[in-house]
């Protein structure tokens, strides 16, 4: 039981909520009578939905997904020594990340501070993408979240149109007012 | 991401969805709910998508509690559930 919760429950904790959280928006969505209830519902869903795309971005030991100058202008504007105390510090931290530098200032960097990593002979590019979260999910989530807003919008002028037509906002009272009215 | 600040966050965020649809006053839902907004809106800043997180502050949180307590003052504010 022990091992089940710390190897499928504690991990993937974010992963059981959105599951959790979609649900009950889904459940709301479904039985609750109020038109307004369902809408709360829906938001509800919308944002689970985020949350599993957000979620699937998260890496351990990284931060956000912001790129600062400093590096660069650092290695720049000091000397050699203090450069090469600089990269040490950072392959202490196992986190290559000098910012952007031409590949031969790189190399030449790394031989100073006598860096012989794999990653840093291999690296491509100068920013290591596992220092940062992965932010193409948030990109996309941005226009989801602004998307569920002017649905919201929406579904709620529709709801006080309706509230003007049948003077409630329940759902079961409106069916059977449409009914009377059909039959009438 | 800080699992332990996660978790906490993650509970209470379950607690206000289940609270803001069992409640009957529809105010109260929909204030409850923008605590709900504002609960994910830490979350994400916590697991470090920040532009997520202001825009959900923004728009989420504020706009969409907006329009629901202006819908609710121009409707009925009983709910039968």
């Amino acid at each position: 039981m022990r091992e089940f919760f710390e190897s499928y429950i504690v991990p993937y904790f974010n992963f059981w909520v959105y599951v959790i959280l979609m649900m009950i928006g889904m459940f709301a969505m479904i039985t609750k009578n109020n038109l307004i209830k369902k809408l709360i519902g829906m938001s509800i869903f919308q944002t689970a939905i985020i949350l599993f795309y957000v979620s699937l971005g998260v890496k351990d030991g990284a931060t956000i997904p912001i790129y600062f100058h400093e590096h660069k202008e650092e290695s720049h504007a000091e000397g050699t020594s203090e450069d090469a105390h600089h990269k040490e510090e950072e392959s202490s931290h196992e986190s290559v990340g000098p910012g952007i530098l031409t590949d031969a200032e790189r190399k030449q960097a790394h031989l100073e501070a006598g860096d012989h990593t794999p990653h840093g002979e291999a690296a491509g590019h100068a920013v290591n993408p596992d220092e940062f979260t992965n932010p193409l999910p948030h990109v996309l989530m941005l226009t989801a979240i602004v998307v569920g807003v002017a649905t919201l919008g929406v579904a709620l002028a529709v709801c006080q149109l309706i509230y003007r037509e049948f003077g409630t906002l329940e759902e079961s009272e409106i069916l059977t007012q449409i009914k009377q009215s059909n039959h009438g | 991401m800080i699992w332990q600040f996660d978790i906490i966050i993650l509970i209470f965020l379950v607690i206000t969805a289940v609270i803001s649809l069992r409640v009957r006053d529809l105010l109260s839902a929909s204030m409850i709910f923008g605590v709900y907004s504002f609960l994910i809106c830490l979350l994400w800043a916590e697991m470090g998508a920040v532009d997520v997180a202001f825009t959900e502050a923004a728009v989420g949180a504020g706009v969409s509690a907006v329009f629901l307590i202006a819908t609710v003052f121009n409707t009925n504010r009983r709910s039968s559930d």
